[in-house]
């Protein structure tokens, strides 16, 4: 049984639909990655996978286990206020919060989880910086942690590398490679074509015309064609 | 008179531990009022209170606090579903309720009112002059009991009010019940404000809570440090401002939060000064 499975999904906001008929699931240890032009609804089709905001119709069914509150999830942009003052551990506890219901004090085992997220990521040496004070690229492995926190089984990433330098990404990508080899399931959105086509094992591509499938069959559809085109044209 | 002979005044004892109380929960949230949409939430509150406490004046309640509170965390309830409702603009909305009540409260002050002081009476509301020191034995207790409330409320909540506030949409997708805290924080706002008007009035209740908050982020990196550290500014700035104003005669409210000011302007020049050396 797959671990998301959506249905027939329309998604929008207020009455106005920006996509319809969508249909995809996702099994335990993919990686999907979502291509779409920009507009195309990408981050709305995660928002509402998440929950943050109700499907205008169809379903959204988690299976295999999965709960809604283990799935961990990086924002495309967060737009944390520029004074705000939070340490990079407690930030990356945060993740665990989820789990806690209304337990006021997080255990020693989560706090040894964000200590291993942290790890994970080599941010370890960053534990008492000021989040505010860090670079793009160091403030993007913090949330990455952080959703760590939140998981073991299914990560969903919006965008997770713009604005980073080629170094970086490539750093942020093999850290993904990485995350998804230890059997979390990845739900990438990525504007990097290159890069979806070489990690990727499904794509779901959005837009006038939709796609879901194997990276394989991705290749030889007209959508990848078109998609191509409309980049070349730029 | 000596300091400790004014402490042999029962009314100036009362004022001190209403005063420490009140500093000590105002400057817990206002961190998050700070950094999130509820700041103006919390000044449209200190106007609605406004309006509450010119109703309890005009039905003559000797105890007002009760009507007062009532009237607020309704209000606070009301606010924040219009705010998350996107068709009706969140601060307008507020604006209206805010601006509405300090009218009608002034309205039904003058309409109503048999003391032979008005101006006196609305000014005392306003910028609180001597509410904190003719509290009654029944108020001083009722502060105890919320303030005591708010404390541990804040610090049974406090991982999930650092998650909400930095990050709604994390929290929510990951399985916080940001709505329900959302509420409790709303709620929680009201009662600061309400015991807070004893203390400073409702103009200055923002002042009280925000302060704090901003002088320590000047200071201070990680949310821990800057709530412990409001805290602690909070209730040297109000003992100080209340001794002050007892001793020389000031109006309470207007000298607590020149003294929070004062404390701002020396953090951020701290501030200033250990960032330009780091540099
Ligand atoms: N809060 C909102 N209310 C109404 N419409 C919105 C809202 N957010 C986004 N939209 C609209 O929904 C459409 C899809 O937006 P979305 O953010 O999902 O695009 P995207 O595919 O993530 O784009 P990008 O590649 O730029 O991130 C856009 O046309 C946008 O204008
Ligand atoms: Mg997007």
């Amino acid at each position: 049984m797959a671990q998301l499975i959506c249905r027939d999904l329309a998604l929008g906001y207020d009455g106005g639909a920006i996509l319809e008929h969508l249909n995809f699931e996702v099994n335990a240890g993919e990686y999907l990655c979502i291509l779409g032009e920009n507009g195309s609804g990408k981050s709305t089709l995660m928002r509402t996978l998440l929950g943050l905001q109700p499907p205008l119709s169809g379903e959204i069914r988690t299976g295999d286990g999965l709960a809604h509150n283990e799935i961990g999830y990086l924002p495309q942009q967060t737009v944390v206020q520029r004074d705000f003052p939070a340490s990079v551990w407690e930030i990356v506890l945060s993740g665990c919060q989820g789990g806690c219901g209304m337990r006021p004090f997080y255990t020693k085992e989560e706090k040894a989880r964000a200590a291993e997220a942290m790890e994970t990521l080599s941010i370890t040496p960053l534990t008492k910086r000021c989040y505010r004070e860090l670079s793009g690229g160091q403030q993007q492995r913090v949330l990455l942690a952080r959703a760590l926190c939140a998981t073991r089984k299914l990560l969903l990433l919006d965008e997770p590398v713009a604005g980073l330098d080629p170094r970086v990404t490539q750093e942020l990508y093999a850290l993904i490679r990485k995350l998804h080899a230890r059997g979390i399931t990845i739900i990438m959105i990525s504007h990097d074509l290159h890069a979806a086509l070489e990690d990727a094992d499904h794509i779901l591509h959005i837009g006038s015309t939709v796609f879901f499938g194997t990276k394989a069959d991705y290749l030889q559809s007209d959508c990848y064609r078109g998609f191509l085109k409309g980049g070349d044209a730029q | 008179m000596t300091l400790l002979e004014y402490l042999q005044y029962p009314f100036v004892r009362y004022a001190l531990i209403v005063g420490v109380l009140i500093a000590l929960c105002s400057s817990l949230l206002g961190v998050t009022l700070v950094l999130k949409r509820f700041s103006f939430i919390g000044d449209g509150l200190s106007h609605v209170a406004f309006g509450g406490l010119a109703i309890a004046a005009v039905m003559n309640l000797t105890n007002e606090m009760p009507l007062v509170l009532a009237v607020t965390v309704v209000s606070a309830v009301l606010l924040l579903r219009t705010g998350q409702n996107a068709k009706i603009k969140g601060d307008a909305a507020i604006a209206m309720i805010s601006v509405g009540a300090l009218a009608i409260g002034y309205l039904l002050m003058n309409l109503f009112s048999t003391s032979s002081n008005l101006s006196g009476d609305v000014c005392t509301t306003l910028f609180g002059s001597t509410s904190i020191l003719t509290l009654t034995r029944s108020e001083v207790w009722l502060s105890i009991v919320l303030s005591v409330l708010v404390v541990a409320i804040f610090i049974f909540f406090y991982h999930k009010i650092f998650a909400i506030t930095f990050d709604e949409s994390f929290a929510k997708a990951t399985g916080t019940h940001t709505g329900l805290y959302n509420l409790l924080i709303a709620i929680v706002i009201a009662v600061i404000i309400v015991l807070a008007m004893n203390l400073v009035g409702s103009l200055l209740i923002s002042a009280l809570v925000i302060f704090p908050a901003l002088s320590a982020m000047r200071l201070f990196k990680s949310f821990k440090a800057v709530t412990v550290c409001a805290a602690v500014f909070s209730v040297v700035c109000t003992v100080t401002g209340l001794l002050v104003s007892v001793m020389s005669g000031t109006p309470v409210g207007s000298t607590i939060v020149a003294v929070d000011l004062a404390a701002f302007l020396l953090c951020w020049l701290v501030g200033k000064l250990t960032a330009g050396r780091a540099a």
